[in-house]
């Protein structure tokens, strides 16, 4: 996998806003700012209430998933570049589900919405209509998906990879550091997980850092090359951004997100948990 | 559940937060003495690691929820840079600015 076939950068997208078969979509950890100024031509993609299930815990199914991109004017063949706030976060999270729905051709803005307002490009308010198309999304690819079972019998045997920050692991603190702590589940990690926070794989422009860097970052965290690998956060959209270095950029073949994350995994009666900064590797 | 969706970025903490039981770490990014919304504000635990980040809000406010422990408050706006330490050692809100240029 190259860089140019899952990342666009800030420079390539501002020259591509009128490309025809190139669709933008916006996708944001803070779902008001596209109301704020968005690239224009940008479609919003909104994670809570529209890639969501609104009554279980899990996505919009297949049939979901047809009916929002159609509505949003996304069509089979089109070119998606997603992006969003705090780092890509969100749009990385995106990303995974249009692979997942077997989506052909889509990308990352490098850097995302960081990177293009320290750049100050051009943002607008301007409404974007889009005529609505009729999407055919694939079954979910299982092989980047995993699931609570999975993830319990890979302790010890597969890479884990929590990619919270170290108190989050350390079980110190359940949230991220500006989300209140107000949760009920227990606080640590899954045994032999190694400790890889996300932002160890991006620049402070919220651009990824090369191969080379990535490289260096998981093989000293100790992470094995020749097994499969499961990344995990709380949610699974950390984890997702991680997933996209690992699969997408490095090119590791087997390599699944856990979307049930630290919330479900942190909740399951009965299965181990660790504490504290976790053994050296 | 409220998932990771960025917190509006304000002054008066959020009805659900207790400064009794939790670190608060707040407070306002400035440029001349002036607010500056729009900032990627980041909280940096003692060994410079990145904890979280968030966009000060059009009055330049920002918030976090940490350990206890030493910790580095920086700022990146397309006007400058700069950061602020500051150490919680328990429960209570901390108050801090951060002066980019």
């Amino acid at each position: 996998m190259s860089r140019e076939n899952v990342l666009v950068s800030a420079e390539w997208a501002e020259q591509n806003l009128d490309t025809p078969g190139v669709v933008f979509v916006e996708v944001d950890e803070d779902t008001t700012a596209y109301d704020g100024g968005h690239i224009p031509g940008a479609v919003r993609v909104d994670w809570r209430t529209e890639l969501q299930d609104p009554v279980r815990r899990d996505f919009v199914d297949r049939a979901g998933f047809e009916k929002l991109l159609s509505a949003k004017g996304i069509a089979n063949e089109d070119t998606v570049v997603l992006y969003g706030g705090n780092n890509n976060w969100f749009a990385a999270y995106a990303y995974w589900y249009f692979r997942l729905y077997g989506h052909q051709s889509v990308k990352l803005l490098d850097g995302g919405r960081k990177k293009w307002e320290l750049d100050g490009r051009p943002l607008t308010r301007d409404a974007v209509e889009r005529e609505a198309t009729t999407y055919q999304a694939q079954e979910q690819d299982a092989s980047i998906r995993a699931f609570r079972d999975e993830v319990v019998d890979a302790i010890g045997a597969k890479n884990l990879v929590d990619v919270r920050s170290p108190d989050e692991f350390a079980g110190k603190l359940l949230a991220p550091a500006h989300l209140p702590q107000e949760q009920a589940q227990r606080a640590g990690h899954i045994p032999s997980a190694i400790n890889v926070p996300w932002s160890k794989a991006a620049n402070e422009d919220g651009t990824f850092k090369n191969d080379d860097e990535l490289r260096t970052i998981y093989g000293e965290a100790g992470l094995d090359g020749s097994k499969p690998t499961i990344a995990y956060c709380r949610i699974g959209e950390r984890s997702s951004h991680t997933w996209f270095v690992l699969h997408e950029l490095l090119g590791h073949e087997d390599v699944k997100n856990y979307d049930g994350s630290w919330t479900e995994y942190g909740s399951l009666v009965g299965v181990p948990i660790e504490v504290g900064a976790g053994k050296e590797s | 559940m409220s998932g990771c969706g960025a917190p509006e970025q304000s002054a008066a903490l959020p009805a659900n937060v207790d400064p009794g039981k939790e670190i608060v770490l707040t407070g306002r990014v400035l440029a001349d003495g002036q607010p500056v919304g729009g900032a990627f504000v980041r909280l940096l635990d003692a060994a410079g690691e990145f904890t979280a980040e968030v966009v000060s809000s059009p009055e330049g406010d920002f918030r976090f929820f940490a350990a206890p422990g030493a910790w580095t408050v920086r700022a990146l706006h397309r006007s400058g840079r700069g950061e602020t330490a500051v150490s919680a050692d328990g429960p209570g809100l901390h108050t801090l600015e951060v002066a980019v240029a």
